[in-house]
């Protein structure tokens, strides 16, 4: 079974929301509610547990004469953002229950009838993608699509993508292409072009990966997200030590009694 | 579409989306194609990736810009001096396409000695005639082409009749007639008087009037018609943006004489794409729902004017050479396909059966009478007026005169509703228990629900079978047009008046299916394509068509989609090349690019290489290449024309790539067929804030602006009261007027709320507040919606002073999940001349901090204060 991702790449993103609504359609996810945000034209917010797929709309002020694919302005930009399905993924290793699996594509799938509501997921994960759902409690998020992947199609959004904005498809060759797409933005003078893929940090890549414009934060990717089990030796052996010292403590002041007494 | 009929022969996109990805340069304007059509964008992005410059033109900042590489802010309304600027850079920087205009243009032709341009009477062309506001076309036509007195045939310039029919005027059927001079010098020839004609339209001028500072206009400019010669060129995008002005047909008209003089048309990656803003607006111009025309184009005959004379008739729109030395043929198979046995040369083929136009029976003709109690009855069928149609106040008024309504559609749409919860009935003005309107609502089927046919944007028919049944009662058109027709049928079959003549002879015998007794569509598509009536075989083609009465035709420019017995090309779906050949059916006879003679030298090969597309294979002795040739396939490129006697499109020799057209060039300028004149010129919109920079007159003269007490104006220029341009739009996440969307969680969700778009210099000036609410007033209507302060609109320098646009979506009502004013109350109902389309795009408006009901209130009372 061949190790699958997802590349978005921003540059080719029109903005129309196709994948969130395919999405939501496949999945049969619920309505966010209607709430007009006056934050562009997202009116969506951010990936949580009602939005598996969100686009998000960057904008800075255009110049006449500078579309928002001259190299020299970044403009409006619109960027798909989704589970990253870490290499090492926080929400995985946070959950008691099981319900969180690694995928035979490589993905990590939420059982939500295992889900026991606990929320160690939610906070676990770098990136802020996984949320519960209040009527419930349980969490929710991106599947990968795994029933279609297991069916041989692609997952929804990608499918719906009108521009291939967000590819699909085996892990390294989409990491090649990526690779060449950034040469190609680099060749055409779009100094700005970034490859985020978090593979540096100790999520230790991620099965999403994002060409956008500019700083990758401004499209809610963190610089270095970490996976919080990685403080786990040291958070262990802190307490350890805490507790050593608290013991000796303890002890020097029950001896120390006894001498008082014994006085 | 007579602004492309006019031009080029047919009133359809020239060129395929898929050839997009051919084009250098692609010029997207009056459209935001990323956002209204983003599935056919992607051969947009596809161009864009391989090299192509992307420009857009736009007052908004938009998803399309988004995506360009050059954004050029205007002012909306200042299209024409924008496009009249590209064509005076081109013919200033002689970058035209030389031999392209001099072979496949009439730019060499010479125009009669009484022809007096705009530049001569400061805003008008000779022949207007001021007592009954409109132009009288004899002084456009060619030196040498017959006048009316000289015993021609009647000039089309009716004024009951729309501009839709055979897109040309009839006078212009001996254009075949004419001198001309290939050097382009004869100070008359049309070359000399374009350029003549927009020696005005400088970078300056539209610097100062368009608000394209001189810089950027020069960067597009560039970059558009760098994409021209023989191993480049451009195309050009638009939608209703160009459409719905007072002079929207001039707009496209522009377009055309630049992709004719920069050698654009005919060509891979070249042409100019209508976006249709519907699945198929284009199948419902060519199989037509308008009151106009007959199918293909035919003209509808005149009350008096073609009272019984079916040889005048005839003889007044068929051409002598060019396809429409064929009109006889395609109008006789059309009544043998409607009447059958009935239609015999001994009753004119049925002519007399057929209704005559008798007045203005457009949308806002007999919505006007509406209003004014003149109608009875009416079906409301895909269309949701209460919301979508300008002055939608009055639409709805109009709707409560009416003794019956019936609507057909999918949910409650607030047309239907208007009698319960329209803003007329939330404020007083109308009550349920007054209103008089019977409604039927009927439930419709959706797409996936039915069979048949769309034709795309780019004339490609494309067929769908039906995936589910349609839930309860709902019912396809087809069923219902059907079984009405039927009942109709069966009440007038007795009944001997002359009134149901042409009803009963009607042939309406379409077999039926399934437990609702289903017409089998395919049947009708079979009509549309046409047969023999002897042995009842289908028709190949076009060629096939006879004016006896022996075949039998449903739409002549169909012919050829139901070649033979179980073959639905429509229903093909196996694409084999760029072009889509082997996916669906395009009109006429599977040409993807059409007019594509042109991608050629006169001589037969290809241009160069890179743009090959139809050439004449000298060994088959036949038009061949990478398209079906629109062209007769063995008339070799060195057969020489025969326009001063020759009979057909064989007349017009090897080199003549505009079939339709008599001379079989393309028209720089418009000898007749449009109704205000034969090249664009600038003028202000109804409602402008300027006064025209160019010419005396004002606005297009012959538009209409049906100006009464319940469809008022703004004064213009410049009325105080309304110191800001609006201009009006649509977003990807909802449907034209949303009965479709706005239904729908899961993209009300994603635009919830109407709200305007305005630049934070005018949040300024108006005091408006970023999420707050705003006041929108026109001199029709006052509505309210959400801020969205932001720098994709930008206020513009026009004249010396800065001038602020206002945008707004006008998607929302008062039905749905999402609610939200109706931004349509606030547009006037407006008759383009040709078209009778109304100006949605630019006219002037005030903006104020707060809700509608505290705004309306203090007018009142400031209003009470004031007597």
């Amino acid at each position: 079974m061949a190790i699958t991702a997802f590349l978005t790449d921003s540059t080719l993103c029109i903005g129309c929301k196709a994948c969130e609504v395919a999405c939501k359609e496949w999945n049969g996810v619920g309505e966010d509610g209607l709430n007009w945000s006056g934050y562009s034209y997202d009116n969506t917010g951010a990936v949580g547990h009602s939005t598996w797929r969100h686009v998000k709309f960057v904008e800075c002020a255009p110049e006449p004469g500078f579309g928002g694919n001259a190299p020299e302005l970044n403009s409006w930009s619109f960027s798909s953002d989704v589970c990253k399905h870490c290499e090492n993924a926080g929400c995985l290793e946070a959950c008691p229950t099981g319900a969180l699996v690694r995928t035979e594509f490589g993905g990590v799938y939420l059982q939500p009838d295992v889900c026991n509501g606990c929320a160690y997921c939610v906070v676990a994960c770098p990136f802020g993608v996984v949320q519960r759902n209040p009527d419930d409690g349980r969490a929710f998020k991106c599947t990968f699509c795994y029933d279609r992947q297991k069916a041989g199609l692609i997952p929804a959004c990608a499918k719906a993508c009108p521009t291939e904005s967000i590819k699909f498809g085996e892990i390294e060759s989409l990491r090649r292409k990526a690779t060449e797409r950034m040469q190609e933005l680099q060749r055409r003078g779009m100094r700005d072009a970034t490859f985020y893929d978090a593979s540096d940090s100790s999520v230790g890549g991620t099965h999403a990966m994002f060409i956008v414009r500019g700083d990758p934060r401004t499209y809610n990717l963190p610089p270095k997200p970490e996976v919080p089990t990685t403080y786990l030796k040291k958070a262990w052996t802190s307490s350890a030590i805490a507790a050593g010292l608290l013991l000796a403590g303890s002890v020097i002041a029950f001896l120390s009694e006894n001498r008082s007494n014994g006085r | 579409m007579p602004g492309l009929g006019t031009s080029f022969g047919r009133g359809g996109a020239t060129t395929a989306q898929q050839d997009l990805s051919n084009a250098d340069v692609i010029l997207i304007m009056g459209s935001s194609m990323a956002e209204n059509h983003p599935v056919g964008f992607q051969w947009v992005i596809e161009a864009r990736e391989r090299g192509a410059k992307i420009i857009h033109v736009d007052p908004r900042f938009n998803r399309t810009s988004a995506m360009a590489d050059i954004w050029v802010p205007l002012r909306a309304g200042s299209d024409i001096l924008f496009l009249g600027g590209l064509i005076n850079y081109v013919l200033t920087n002689n970058s035209e396409f030389r031999e392209y205009v001099v072979h496949y243009t009439n730019a060499p032709t010479i125009l009669r000695e009484d022809f007096r341009d705009t530049e001569d009477l400061d805003g008008l062309f000779s022949g207007w005639d001021q007592e009954k506001q409109k132009y009288d076309p004899d002084s456009w036509l060619y030196k040498g082409a017959p006048t009316r007195d000289g015993g021609g045939p009647q000039p089309g310039h009716s004024e009951a009749g729309g501009g839709h029919g055979k897109d040309r005027g009839g006078e212009a059927q001996d254009a075949a007639r004419f001198e001309w001079d290939t050097s382009l010098q004869h100070p008359r020839c049309v070359f000399q008087v374009l350029k003549r004609h927009f020696s005005r339209y400088t970078p300056e001028m539209v610097e100062r009037y368009c608000g394209v500072s001189k810089e950027v206009f020069l960067k597009a400019a560039e970059a558009f018609t760098s994409a021209s010669g023989p191993e480049k060129t451009a195309a050009i995008c638009y939608a209703v943006g160009w459409t719905q002005h007072s002079k929207g047909v001039q707009i496209i008209r522009a377009a055309a004489i630049l992709q004719l003089l920069l050698g654009n048309i005919g060509r891979p990656g070249g042409g100019i794409l209508a976006l249709r803003g519907h699945a198929s607006i284009q199948g419902s111009t060519d199989i037509p729902t308008l009151y106009d025309i007959l199918p293909g184009y035919l003209p509808m005959p005149f009350f008096e004017a073609d009272a019984n004379k079916f040889a005048d008739y005839i003889k007044k729109h068929k051409a002598r050479t060019g396809l429409w030395s064929g009109f006889d043929k395609y109008f006789i198979s059309l009544m043998k396909a409607w009447y059958g046995e009935g239609a015999t040369s001994e009753n004119n083929f049925g002519f007399s059966w057929l209704p005559r136009v008798t007045g203005d029976h457009s949308h806002f003709g007999y919505w006007l009478d509406m209003q004014d109690g003149k109608m009875e009855g009416l079906f409301v069928m895909g269309q949701n007026p209460a919301v979508g149609a300008p002055n939608a106040r009055l639409q709805r008024t109009a709707l409560s005169k009416l003794k019956w309504l019936v609507v057909r559609d999918m949910v409650e749409i607030e047309t239907a509703s208007f009698w319960l919860d329209s803003p007329e009935v939330q404020r007083g003005e109308l009550s349920p228990e007054s209103i008089g309107t019977e409604v039927f609502l009927f439930p419709a089927a959706g797409t996936a629900e039915k069979e048949g046919t769309f034709t795309n944007t780019q004339r490609l028919l494309q067929y769908r079978e039906m995936a589910v049944e349609p839930p309860g009662d709902a019912r396809s058109e087809t069923w219902f047009m059907y079984h009405l027709g039927r009942r109709l049928k069966q009440r007038a079959k007795d009944d001997t008046r002359p009134r149901n003549a042409g009803l009963n002879a009607l042939t309406w015998n379409y077999p039926v299916e399934g437990k609702h007794a289903e017409p089998k569509v395919s049947e009708v598509l079979k009509e549309i394509n046409g047969w023999t009536v002897a042995d009842h075989k289908q028709l190949q083609n076009i060629q096939d068509l006879k004016n006896d009465g022996s075949t039998a035709c449903g739409a002549w420019i169909y012919c050829g989609v139901f070649p033979e017995e179980g073959r639905n090309r429509a229903n093909e779906r196996k694409p084999k090349d760029l072009l889509g050949h082997g996916w669906g059916f395009a009109w006429p006879n599977d040409c993807r690019i059409i007019y594509n003679r042109a991608s050629a030298r006169p001589d037969g090969k290809p241009w160069s290489e890179r743009k090959k597309l139809v050439w004449w294979d000298e060994e088959k002795k036949e038009w061949g290449g990478l398209d079906n040739a629109d062209y007769p396939k063995n008339l070799s490129p060195d057969t020489p024309d025969d326009l001063a006697k020759g009979q057909g499109v064989e007349a017009l020799g090897g080199a003549r790539p505009f079939t339709l057209h008599p001379d079989g060039v393309g028209w720089i300028y418009v000898a007749s067929g449009l109704k205000d004149g034969p090249l664009p010129t600038h003028y202000e919109p109804l409602e402008s804030l300027l006064s025209n920079p160019l010419y005396k007159q004002q606005t297009d003269p012959a538009a209409q602006k049906k100006e009464r007490p319940d469809n008022p104006y703004a004064q213009s220029p410049a009325d105080p009261r309304f110191p800001y341009v609006l201009t009006t739009y649509r977003l990807t996440e909802h449907h034209t007027a949303g009965g479709m969307t706005r239904t729908l969680s899961h993209l009300s969700e994603l635009q919830p709320e109407l709200f305007t778009e305005v630049s934070p210099e005018l949040a300024q000036e108006a005091g408006l507040e970023h999420g707050d609410w705003a006041t929108i007033t026109t001199p029709r209507a006052i509505i309210e919606a959400r801020v969205l302060i932001t720098r994709r609109m930008r206020s513009l320098w026009v004249d010396g002073r800065r001038l602020h646009q206002v945008g707004l979506p006008y998607h929302w009502g008062y039905k749905g999940r999402s609610k939200g004013d109706v931004v349509n109350d606030l547009l006037a109902i407006s008759e383009e001349p040709n078209v009778r389309i109304m100006e949605t795009k630019a006219l002037v408006c005030n903006i104020e901090p707060g809700r509608r009901n505290e705004r309306q209130q203090r007018k009142e009372s400031e209003e009470r204060a004031a007597i």
